[in-house]
């Protein structure tokens, strides 16, 4: 199955040209221009990884990233920043962004940081599903009470 | 800073260090733009050399692209010029539409992120007055900055021109939320010091939603 990113960014041109780029190298790709209409692509289906910009009208990318982790908190968000902002990054990572990139950034290192995240997000949830597994074996009655 | 520049330095070095952070973070985004089109480029190179066809109107559209950031670049780096240059001389003519034709577009992302759209209402003829350019840059800045932020929910903000033999009246106008704004807090000690330097003065029209800043034509010797 491929990678589900959503790229969110208020420039157009950046986030065509790196959407396609990502989707010739595999990645199922989906483009929001704006923080609100980010998440209503959230709320509506199940994203890997969010590349987010920091800086953008409206609901800004740092208050994205909370309500991201507030409704999905299994969701991976790489922020992207210019030099300028990059306190605003490092804020959003102690919020629970798993990194960081400046902009223009080259593209093998977003690849590679899409797939760590995205690795990171296959674990917890592997973990999560085993927890879910151990605790029907050792207590079926209870497990079945609770679903 | 303030007790050795005074308030008049402080409020300008200001000005100057947020316009120019606010044109390096629009030139970054015009960097990344080119960087990822460029990248492109290549990707759909390498593609075709594997047998994939190029597809012409595909590279038409990336060179299209970059050519309008391109455009985009030097408009920034061009009013980025002008705005160095406003601090050559102490007192010149100035066409006030020019100038504030400048300084909306040094602010504009100011705006986007703010949801306010800027509507220019004056016409191309000029209307000339004597004045210090940097200092009236910065005046009419921080009046643009707080009329932004009076749009109420309409998020539009009008600027006009008024003019009689004395005086240009620069017309900040749709503050639908200007009843609303604190009155005590505005003018701050900044703008204050730049209208006494300038001559300058002000009304705020809360019944016509609108602030209007006063240039004297002959304002600062």
């Amino acid at each position: 199955m491929k990678i589900r990113v959503l790229l969110v960014d208020d420039e157009k041109d950046f986030v065509d040209a790196l959407a396609e780029r990502l989707s010739m190298r595999n990645y199922d790709v989906t483009v929001a221009l704006r923080g609100e209409e980010a998440l209503d692509k959230l709320r509506q289906y199940n994203f890997d990884v969010v590349i987010l910009d920091v800086r953008m009208p409206g609901i800004d990318g740092n208050e994205v990233l909370s309500e991201i982790k507030r409704i999905k908190p299994l969701t991976e968000v790489i922020m992207l920043t210019g030099h300028a902002t990059v306190e605003s990054a490092i804020e959003g990572m102690k919020q629970g962004a798993y990194d960081y990139l400046i902009k223009p950034c080259e593209t093998e290192d977003l690849v590679t940081k899409i797939n760590r995240a995205y690795e990171k997000k296959a674990e917890h949830e592997e973990r999560i599903r085993e927890a879910r597994v151990k605790e029907i074996i050792s207590s079926p009655r209870a497990a079945l009470k609770d679903a | 800073m303030d007790t050795k520049c005074g308030i008049l330095g402080q409020t300008g070095l200001q000005f100057f260090g947020r316009i120019t952070a606010s044109i390096s973070h629009e030139i970054k985004n015009v960097l990344a733009v080119l960087n990822e089109n460029a990248g492109l480029l290549q990707d759909v190179v390498l593609m075709a050399e594997k047998g994939i066809p190029l597809n012409p109107e595909r590279l038409k559209g990336v060179a299209g692209t970059m050519g309008k950031q391109i455009q985009r670049a030097d408009g920034i780096v061009e009013n980025m010029n002008r705005f160095a240059h406003a601090v050559d001389e102490n007192t010149k003519e100035i066409d006030i539409h020019e100038t504030l034709s400048l300084l909306l577009g040094l602010t504009r992302r100011f705006a986007d992120m703010r949801g306010v759209t800027l509507s220019p209402a004056y016409g191309n003829s000029g209307k000339f007055l004597t004045s210090n350019p940097f200092f009236l840059e910065n005046l009419l800045w921080c009046f643009l900055d707080f009329a932004m932020g009076a749009t109420g929910e309409e998020r539009e903000l009008t600027i006009a021109t008024e003019e009689n033999e004395h005086a240009i009246r620069i017309c900040f106008e749709g503050l639908k939320g200007l009843a609303e704004k604190d009155a005590g807090a505005f003018p701050s000690e900044r703008e204050s010091a730049l209208m006494k330097a300038l001559d300058a003065d002000f009304t705020m029209e809360p019944v016509r939603s609108r602030i209007v800043v006063a240039l004297p034509k002959k304002g600062f010797r």
